[in-house]
């Protein structure tokens, strides 16, 4: 039984480190940042994910210590790690990060017009009504 | 039969972050940079959970802890200061 779930362990933690691998290969490959960023988080994420349940199994089932330290790590890189990535991506693009030019649609470009519009009109008015004062 | 795969973990995860180290060093933006180091702290993490079952000691939970939730900070301090100017406003 305990080769049986070291096996199991050790096996959830080589396909953690392959998808952990892809995604650095897809962070090397991948055309601009947000295409990137995309490879960084999400598999990036699934690779731990999988590696922690493996190391969580092996001292759980093997070792016979059941470690909640282990599970807060594997619920805090699931919660963080999409977080910094959607911080990151925003951040890019409100810095003027370009895209790839093959790139075929960009909703957010309309959208932050549209905003900065109204912020600017907003502000001309107060600078207005202070003067007006 | 444990401990080859281990070791080969091991060594599959250092070799993604020797590629996350390229994109760091010549990523053309900052947010690419940012996105490696984010890379770098969670492959980290890993390395010494797998690290941890290869000694076979649960000593070193707490670093995974302290790496995931410094990694977190130091992205999000990374993406709020190139998007405000600074990482604390005072207001």
């Amino acid at each position: 039984m305990n080769d049986f779930w070291s096996a199991a362990s050790g096996l959830m933690v080589l396909f953690g480190s392959i998808i952990s691998l892809f995604s650095a290969f897809g962070l090397i490959r991948l055309p601009d940042v947000y295409l990137r960023s995309h490879a960084a988080t999400k598999s990036a994420t699934l690779g731990v994910l999988f590696i922690l349940t493996g190391a969580f199994l092996y001292f759980a089932a093997v070792q016979g210590q059941f470690s909640i330290k282990l599970l807060l790590g594997i619920v805090f890189v699931f919660l963080t790690g999409p977080v910094a990535g959607h911080l990151n991506a925003r951040a890019a693009y409100r810095t003027g990060v370009g895209m790839w030019d093959r790139s075929v649609r960009d909703d957010l470009k309309a959208a932050l017009k549209k905003e900065r519009e109204e912020a600017e009109s907003k502000r001309t008015e107060l600078i207005r009504r202070s003067e007006a004062d | 039969m444990m401990n080859p795969m281990l070791e080969i973990s091991l060594a599959l995860l250092s070799l993604a972050a020797a590629g996350c180290m390229y994109r760091l060093l010549k990523g053309p933006s900052i947010s690419d940079r940012i996105a490696a180091l984010d890379t770098i702290g969670i492959l980290l993490l890993s390395m010494i959970a797998v690290l941890g079952m290869l000694e076979g000691t649960s000593a070193y939970f707490d670093i995974i802890l302290v790496i995931g939730i410094v990694t977190f900070i130091g992205t999000t301090a990374f993406a709020r200061y190139i998007e405000r100017g600074a990482v604390m406003e005072d207001e």
